[in-house]
């Protein structure tokens, strides 16, 4: 292998060397807040394994595995193949357009005969990787010039129209933020941001037009929720009840009246954390957030103390995705934004999401590992 | 690696940036975990728990209501019906299908089941039918494994087991409508009946109970998780009433075919023994339903069964009126008993002439007073109502309680009708004619009475003229309270002089018992004696056509033309205790309705019910003796 380490760093590591450098206690964590999760869908479950804890725990275990592969691969390889992978993304993005099959309302996967594939779980982490590449090729100088700002700003346009045509407005959005916060660290002026703004916010009455009515539904919903009460307000509505009577101390495990009575919809999935509020009240709600900081300050820690930009910005790039997973989900179902279907990060039921989270942990703990590799601009 | 570090230091920097920005947002979250779960938490726990529990009311048993004897007249009868839980067949028209082959489901029941199958939920029990007999239950029950989603299930219904025999006393029992709501939330649960007529209306509150609850746990379908506290209701309060129901059915059965009213009561203490009005409907029907045609046929039909003619129905009295005449003019001191009149059949007012009944027989010749009320002779009547004036007639009229509401438990009491110069003047415009005054006098005219006033009329002259009140409850039942409104006092005198009442009953003694009396051919067979007065109410003037042409007997006139018969009568006659009235609409003629009377009061001295023990606590009154 010709990756070898041009400037001197430190010796080739061997992958016992990398196993025992991975951050355990970042691992630790995740196993922790997976754990609320598993106790939460045990609760969702009226006090059962099945039909969802079981499945989660052992999605999770093969997830942690995938993750500490990839974390051991050598970041270079992730590197040379960021734009190959962003790639395929879009090949997957536009091949349910084409074969995917409607699910949710909505065309989201695709069927490779043993797994259904959610091009847009890729994409999130493929949008960072081929950002991280470009703007880790870029010199420090180049950064502002403003032809080079041309291609960023269509890898991240292309998907999020492929994805807004799904529709998954979440993860457009989603997309949309982590695309700029990897521009933003990487150093681009924030007056450039301001214009792309101005530019985004001049297209919502064109992309207003290609919201699906439910999704007009839910913006209005949003608005005014007592529009529809029984309708699409129902559910932020029972969401609200079941988070406040929660309390400071909640009532209880599996002693949730709303969510244990059908009040509280999708319980197991987009609104676990409604019933984290309803049975452990404010304090658990804060513990699982301490617990989401703490992960977010690891990510953070990795990123600030990689020596080379690519791990830098990947590192940002992914703590940043997971933590608008967070945003968005507890912000959604404590009525602050629309409900726009975003899975609260390992706690919520659902394999394609875990997965997504565990391989984008992979790559933030390969940071670490490789955190003191330092990478040239151009690689050889 | 200048720029390498430079770099570096440009990510640190807009990656703390970055950090800050993330942080305030988590603030944001945290504030508003804070804002729900904190300040507002009472509010949504308060949802919360709106959302989880539903209260239930549990209907109370309706109480039951009794006649002096402690019959049931009105009673709960388990309402054997079949319900049906729609989740649990896969095919409803086919189950109701089958069902139909078992018991017969009307048109009617078929579009109700529809549309309630929309309305309700599926796991919700939806009537089919209700209501059967225990045979066809049991058929039910027996097909049961055929009848998927099917159950049988047994729930109360009020049920009058005498049926028509005292639909007017009683009442009934129906649907809430609109109008009942009052805010009670027991009125507005799914078949909750109240009363809407009769006892059952006016003591509908306390015959109703107090409805018990349960708190229920239900999911966001609405299905019953468990029942979390439950507080039992209280029982409506029974209601013993003062009708012999024996003596009642006897009386209905005596009324049969008639379009006509009877009233007996207890001349001391006013109890109510019989109040028939016939013809009748049967109240049973109001709570399980009508169907087109037959709710038709009782509202068309003309002898109005739906109408309580003791209380609603207003008649002239008639010769029955003539004891008041006699005695506003005894009290008034215009005649003595021995006062004679010469009756020839007639006598003339001015350009009118006035004719007595018997005018076509010359007249009754010399007649006192005995013999005026015995013969009813109108001569004698013209001439003292001339005497006394209507203002007098009025005064004895109201004394008596006609013209006034009594104070009956019943709806739809109507007051009748006793003219004087200032009502006449008032209502039409038009000064009092002294004509008019004749024409009281034998209890025509203006004159309107209902047969409860009759009744009363009576007892208050026989009982040696006390105010007494009609009553129709006697008490609650034993089981209840206890408690009740304070034991009536005995009535007050009207002041009436005992020589003017005695010599006014000696008339009525000699109207069943006298040579000539009118109602010489209704004296009871067993040896006591009554006494009474016969009236014949004409329902249009004769006019002096039909006069010169010979007057037409009754059955010879369509029967909407026939006069009306009344007898209003005591016994036994020389202690007396029962009062008796009756009108036979369009019966022909008082000496008609005595022989009818006559029945009746058989029947209620065969019975005696006042020398049986009654349940329910009575206040007792010293007994007055009613004359000498």
């Amino acid at each position: 292998m010709a990756l070898g380490n041009t400037f001197g760093g430190p010796p080739e590591m061997t992958i016992a060397q990398k196993l025992r450098d991975v951050n355990w206690l970042l691992v630790l964590l995740i196993i922790a807040v997976a754990s609320v999760g598993f106790a939460m869908l045990y609760s969702a479950a009226n006090g059962s394994l099945n039909p969802w804890a079981s499945r989660q725990m052992a999605r999770f275990g093969a997830g942690l595995v995938a993750m500490l592969i990839i974390a051991v691969t050598d970041i270079r390889i992730w590197l040379r193949y960021a734009y190959v992978i962003y790639g395929l993304g879009l090949v997957l993005l536009v091949a349910v357009e084409v074969m995917g099959f409607v699910g949710m309302g909505a065309q989201r996967w695709v069927d490779l005969g043993f797994f259904q594939l959610q091009p847009s779980e890729v994409m999130k982490i493929a949008l960072v990787l081929a950002l991280a590449r470009y703007f880790h090729g870029i010199a420090m100088e180049d950064i502002g010039r403003l032809h080079l700002l041309i291609l960023p700003l269509l890898m991240i346009a292309v998907p999020v129209a492929l994805v807004i045509r799904q529709p998954d407005l979440g993860t457009a959005i989603l997309m949309m933020m982590v695309g700029g916060a990897v521009c933003f660290v990487a150093g681009v002026r924030l007056w450039k941001f301001a214009l792309a703004i101005c530019g985004a916010v001049a297209a919502v009455p064109i992309g207003w037009q290609f919201l699906r009515d439910y999704q007009k539904e839910r913006i209005f919903t949003f608005l005014n929720p007592e529009r529809d009460p029984l309708g699409a307000g129902y559910h932020i509505t029972q969401s609200k009840i079941a988070l406040g009577s929660g309390g400071i101390s909640g009532k209880g495990f599996m002693q949730g009246t709303q969510s244990h009575l059908n009040f509280l919809p999708e319980r197991q999935t987009d609104f676990i954390f409604t019933m984290l509020a309803e049975e452990f009240g404010l304090i658990g709600c804060l513990g699982l957030i301490g617990l989401y900081v703490c992960i977010l300050a690891y990510g953070v820690g990795i990123a600030v103390r990689s020596r080379n930009q690519f791990g830098r910005l990947m590192a940002m790039g992914l703590t940043t995705t997971f933590f608008l997973y967070v945003f968005i989900n507890i912000a959604m179902v404590t009525g602050l934004i629309p409900v726009v279907g975003v899975p609260l990060p390992l706690v919520s039921y659902g394999g394609t999401a875990l997965m997504t989270l565990l391989i984008s942990f992979g790559f933030l703990i390969g940071v670490y590992v490789h955190r003191d590799l330092v990478i040239p601009r151009r690689p050889v | 690696m200048e720029r390498e570090s430079s770099r570096h230091k440009l990510f640190s920097r807009r990656a703390a940036f970055l950090v800050g920005g993330k942080l305030a947002l988590l603030g944001v979250i945290g504030g508003r975990m804070y804002y729900l779960q904190v300040l507002e938490r009472d509010q949504y726990q308060m949802l919360a728990e709106e959302n989880r529990i539903n209260l239930r009311l549990l209907p109370p048993p309706r109480g039951r209501i009794l006649d002096r004897f402690g019959d049931e007249l009105a009673k709960n009868r388990q309402n054997f019906r079949v319900v049906l839980i729609p989740e649990q067949t896969s095919d409803v028209g086919k189950t109701v299908r089958r069902l139909g082959e078992i018991v017969e489901i009307q048109d009617h029941q078929l579009r109700r089941i529809g549309r309630d199958l929309k309305r309700q939920r599926r796991f919700m029990p939806l009537t089919l039918v209700e209501n059967l007999t225990w045979e066809q239950f049991a058929s039910v029950n027996v097909k049961l494994p055929d009848l998927p989603g099917v159950q049988p299930d047994v729930g109360e219904t009020r049920y009058y087991p005498y049926g028509d025999s005292l639909a007017h006393v009683v009442g009934y029992v129906s649907a809430v409508s609109e109008q009942d709501l009052t805010g009670d939330p027991l009125l507005e649960l799914p078949g909750f009946r109240i009363g809407k007529n009769g006892i059952e209306k006016v003591y509908d509150v306390g015959l109703r109970g107090k409805a018990g609850n349960s708190r229920v746990e239900v999911n966001a379908y609405g299905r019953v998780i468990r029942e979390l506290q439950r507080q039992d209701g209280q029982p409506g309060d029974d209601l013993v009433l003062t009708i012999d129901v024996g003596l009642q059915q006897a009386a209905s059965r005596r009324l049969a075919g008639e379009s006509a009213s009877a009233v007996v009561m207890d001349v001391h203490n006013g109890e109510v023994l019989a109040m028939v009005s016939s013809p009748s409907y049967d109240p049973n029907a109001f709570n399980l339903g009508f169907s087109a045609k037959s709710w038709k046929a009782l509202v068309e039909n003309p002898r109005n069964p739906l109408t309580n003619k003791t209380i609603a129905g207003q008649y002239p009295p008639g010769s029955t009126f003539k004891m008041l005449v006699a005695l506003a003019a005894l009290e008034s001191g215009v005649i003595t008993p021995e006062h004679r009149t010469f009756c020839n059949g007639s006598t003339k007012l001015g350009r009118h002439r006035f004719h007595c009944w018997k005018w076509r027989y010359g007249g009754h010749g010399w007649t006192n007073l005995y013999e005026a009320i015995e013969q009813s002779c109108d001569i004698f009547f013209y001439d003292i109502a001339k005497k006394v004036g209507v203002e007098q007639i009025a005064e004895m009229a109201r004394k008596f309680g006609l013209g006034e509401r009594l104070d009956i438990d019943l709806v739809g009491q109507r007051a009748g009708l006793v003219p004087n110069k200032a009502w006449k003047l008032a209502t039409t415009g038009v000064p009092w004619q002294t004509g008019e005054t004749l024409i009281t006098g034998i209890g025509q005219g203006y004159l309107l009475t209902t047969p409860l006033q009759l009744a009363v009329m009576t007892a208050r002259l026989s009982n040696g003229g006390f105010a007494v009140q009609p009553r129709l409850v006697r008490d609650k039942a034993a089981a209840s309270t206890g408690e009740f409104a304070e034991p009536p006092t005995s009535p007050p005198s009207l002041g009436i002089s005992s020589s003017s009442l005695n010599a006014v009953l000696k008339g009525m003694r000699m109207v069943v018992h006298g040579r000539h009396g009118t109602a010489r051919g209704a004296r009871l067979e067993d040896g006591v004696k009554m006494a009474g007065k016969t009236g014949t109410a004409q329902v249009r003037r004769i006019t002096k056509a039909e006069r010169a042409s010979g007057v037409r007997k009754a059955e010879e006139k369509p029967w909407e033309e026939r006069a009306h018969g009344l007898f209003v009568a005591y016994a036994p006659a020389d202690r007396p205790r029962y009062a008796l009235s009756l009108v036979i609409e369009h019966g022909g003629s008082g000496a008609k309705a005595a022989l009818v009377a006559r029945d009746i009061m058989a029947e209620v001295l065969a019975r005696d019910p006042l020398r049986r023990p009654a349940i329910g606590r009575l206040a007792s009154r010293p007994p007055a003796d009613g004359q000498g």
